[in-house]
């Protein structure tokens, strides 16, 4: 039997992604609607012969074409037909999810609704008449509690009913809401002319269309147009003398009518038994009461405070043994390929360049891996939408939105992150404008990448104030990026910002179900860009420092040292010590006549502005395309050998000990490091999201400039101030 | 006796009925579409810790807004005369 697809539909917050986790479980799979970056959900549902393909459209509060979500849901609903449509409703918060079951119910689709959070509702004194409920409506109605489970076979065996009794296209007789006299005749007229011009017929009710026109929706009008643009231009002067007519004798709009009367609707419906209270709907429940507190004027943000550097601490710490396991497994592996192959591009190709690349990103994992498990805890009780609430006003100077600060925290705000899955956090921005400036300033904060090389200069230059000068980057990038953003918004970006209208949904107690799928879905982003973007840079990387090899004159001088070495020590470990140390010049030597080294030297032009020498240069040009790879790189430029991310102790010392090496060069280097261009899989992520590889660019270009300017200043002004020597 | 004002001027804990939503487009909608629609019974809750946004509770829920928007709400609040 072919599954029927099936559209699951409600407002966020009412647990939504909840029911749809608990009816698909690990079968589900995400992909993306054509033309938007809007994600696409779909899973399967098999139980006792019914086999369904569930689609979870986006959460919306209403069917309007005021955001990519909702055109994207009405489309679907449009276009797809559905079998039927799951519309989740959350119980304790009836009227204004109903609201957007009204529009659905005018779409005439078969619906069944489920009423969730029947315990919340409970809770608060709610007593709920759900069979009076479904008799008003005009559709069945099934109470559940998505987080336990319950209901939910009455829900799905509901749902087959429907699927089985209402093929789709069949015109159920639908509860007619009235919208006031002066709109309902219009309508009428304008229901009348559509029908029988069968416009857009095959997508949508006739009275649906004529109501979207008095809504002055549009993207319908923009649809309709090239239909029929006679009937069009009729409907729409129709709909503007019922604007004329209400602006003038009522003040007001027709939008603002129709949304009045729904909830007038509404309201008439739950009156007349369906909901009964038992306590005083003001009474504070435990969430305000907790509210009182975290969004206090003063404990609020101390507390906010508090949680950042928790988080910041937990994640340090737990993940530092994980974290050495998997380095010594890689170190273990390289080990192995070194003693079981024969000298020769092979080997190196998969010592230096594949595990080498490669193993330092996985390194990460187990640190990313607690970061987004503490940025799903914050996100999934609620707290986070508090932080959003406080953080709006700072954030507003910027040009930004409250909500941004979700993209700034996952790509590394507090330390450790990524900007692949903080990029693609920026979804939630409704503004374009807005997005593309967190969009373009999320790579500045601290990624998982850029700690060891922060690590490494600071422990070789300012071991005495280490945590300080961390602490000091991770503030440094906030305010470039802030500061960034609002010059973006000021010139390149100008525009409107986003409604802040936002609700703050009730503190909940995450369900473990739930802080897994949320890890896991930013964790495995992580890792597919390490198994593919990664492992093709690491490999560009190691051929283009591995060729072409050493002139013939140099390596004919290496090969004659080489053997007056094993002449003259004939004690093994001398010996054996005096070939690695030629091994290591031989390497350095020949990374620099590669072709990496040769742009290196070439750089240093322009690079000695701010510092930097030719091997600084590689490994920030190795950096370009991931930064993980900075550190092992500056190692090999430095002749230690084989160097991975995590033994940067001995790089460490050798960095003190040069003498082109200062604190001002570390200074300079690390501000350039953190700011210059993001990463290469960053980069096409910028593209994806932005949808347009323009934007890319621009960020690549602006990003190495402020990076550029930062170094040069700092430089340039520490020797002037007699630091540099 | 009651009086009109804009609900960036409700103090906390002040309850009001919304008479008049007087803005259109995008922020319109967004306005209505979560509910606050004439008619509508609404409580201060508190605002952020630098005053803005406002909370306030709307059918025992909590909403957010912005000061700027806020201005767009007219609400009818008991005169005591302050």
């Amino acid at each position: 039997m072919q599954p029927v697809v099936l559209a699951l539909a409600g407002n966020p917050n009412a647990g939504k992604t909840t029911l749809f986790n608990a009816l698909t479980g690990a079968r589900q799979h995400v992909g993306n609607y054509p033309g938007v970056t809007v994600e696409r959900k779909e899973g399967e549902y098999r139980k006792d012969g019914f086999a369904a393909v569930i689609v979870d459209l986006p959460g919306t509060y209403s069917l309007t074409a005021y955001s990519e979500e909702e055109v994207v849901a009405r489309d679907f609903l449009a276009l797809e037909k559905p079998a039927a449509v799951i519309n989740i409703v959350d119980a304790a918060n009836l009227e204004r999810n109903l609201y957007l079951t009204c529009q659905l119910l005018e779409l005439k689709l078969p619906i069944v609704v489920a009423l969730n959070m029947m315990d919340v509702a409970r809770d608060r004194g709610m007593e709920i008449d759900v069979d009076k409920l479904a008799t008003f409506l005009g559709v069945p109605v099934v109470p559940i509690v998505a987080r336990t489970g319950k209901g939910l076979d009455r829900l799905m065996e509901t749902v087959r009913k429907v699927v089985e009794e209402q093929p789709a296209g069949s015109d159920p007789e639908r509860i007619k809401i009235s919208y006031g006299d002066d709109i309902d005749r219009t309508l009428l007229e304008m229901t009348r002319e559509v029908r029988e011009a069968g416009l857009l017929a095959d997508k949508y009710p006739a009275r649906w269309v004529a109501l979207k026109i008095i809504e002055n929706d549009e993207n319908l009008l923009r649809e309709i147009k090239p239909l029929a643009p006679e009937l069009t231009a009729r409907l729409k002067a129709a709909a503007d003398r019922v604007a004329d007519h209400l602006a003038k004798t009522s003040d007001t709009y027709p939008e603002a009518v129709i949304a009045d009367h729904r909830y007038g609707f509404i309201k008439g419906i739950l009156k007349r038994g369906v909901i009964t209270h038992r306590y005083d709907e003001n009474r504070l429940y435990t969430s305000d009461r907790i509210d009182k507190v975290l969004t206090h004027r003063f404990a609020g943000p101390v507390i906010m405070l508090g949680v950042l550097f928790t988080i910041y601490y937990v994640t340090f710490n737990l993940s530092a043994l994980p974290v050495s396991w998997v380095e010594s497994f890689f170190n273990g592996l390289s080990g192995l390929i070194n003693n079981t192959l024969a000298d020769g591009p092979l080997k190196s190709l998969l010592v230096s360049g594949i595990i080498n690349g490669v193993g330092g990103v996985l390194g990460f994992i187990p640190l990313i891996m607690l970061m987004f498990f503490c940025i799903a805890i914050i996100e999934d009780s609620g707290y986070l939408a508090r932080v959003s609430f406080m953080m709006d006003r700072i954030f507003r100077i910027f040009g930004l939105h409250g909500s941004s600060v979700m993209a700034y925290i996952v790509s590394g705000g507090i330390a450790g992150g990524c900007a692949v899955p903080g990029v693609m956090a920026t979804r939630t921005l409704r503004s374009p404008k807005e997005r593309m400036a967190t969009l373009l300033t999320v790579p500045f904060m601290n990624c998982g990448a850029k700690l060891p090389i922060l690590a490494l200069l600071i422990g070789a230059f300012f071991a005495d104030h280490r945590s300080l000068y961390m602490f000091g980057f991770t503030l440094l990038s906030w305010v470039i990026a802030l500061v960034a953003a609002k010059i973006l918004r000021l010139t390149v970006l100008r525009g409107a910002p986003t409604p802040f209208v936002m609700e703050l949904p009730p503190y909940r107690f995450p369900t473990f179900k739930g802080l897994m799928i949320h890890t896991w879905e930013r964790t495995w982003q992580y890792i597919k860009k390490a198994g593919t973007v990664i492992l093709g840079i690491s490999i560009l990387l190691w051929a283009m420092m591995t060729y072409p090899g050493l002139p013939a004159d140099q390596a004919a001088r290496f090969t004659q040292e080489r053997t007056w070495i094993v002449e003259h020590y004939r004690e093994k470990d001398q010996r054996e010590f005096q070939l690695a140390e030629l091994e290591a010049r031989r390497e350095a030597a020949a990374l620099r006549s590669s072709a990496a080294g040769r742009i290196g030297v070439a750089l240093e032009k322009v690079s000695w502005l701010c510092g930097f020498n030719w091997r600084t240069n590689i490994a920030l040009i190795g950096g370009f395309a991931a930064k993980e790879v900075v550190v092992s790189t500056l190692g090999t430029a430095y002749s230690m050998g084989q160097i991975d991310s995590g033994d940067s102790v001995s790089l460490s010392r050798r960095l003190a000990r040069d003498p082109s090496w200062n604190p001002l060069v570390a200074l300079s280097t690390l501000l350039f490091m953190v700011f210059y261009a993001p990463c290469f899989v960053t980069v096409v992520c910028i593209a994806k999201e932005s949808g347009s590889w323009k934007w890319a660019f621009f960020s690549i270009a602006y990003s190495t400039t402020i990076a550029f300017l930062l170094s040069l200043m700092v430089y340039q002004g520490g020797r002037l101030l007699g630091f540099g020597c | 006796m009651t009086k009109k004002i804009s609900l960036r001027r409700m103090k906390k804990n002040q309850r009001g009925v919304i008479s008049a939503v007087k803005v259109a487009g995008d922020l319109g909608r967004r306005i209505r579409d979560m509910g606050l629609v004439t008619g509508t019974e609404i409580t201060i809750q508190g605002r952020a810790p630098l005053n803005d946004p406002v909370a306030l509770r709307i059918r025992g829920n909590t909403l957010t807004l912005r000061n700027n928007e806020a201005d767009f709400i007219e609400v009818e609040v008991e005169d005591n005369g302050e």
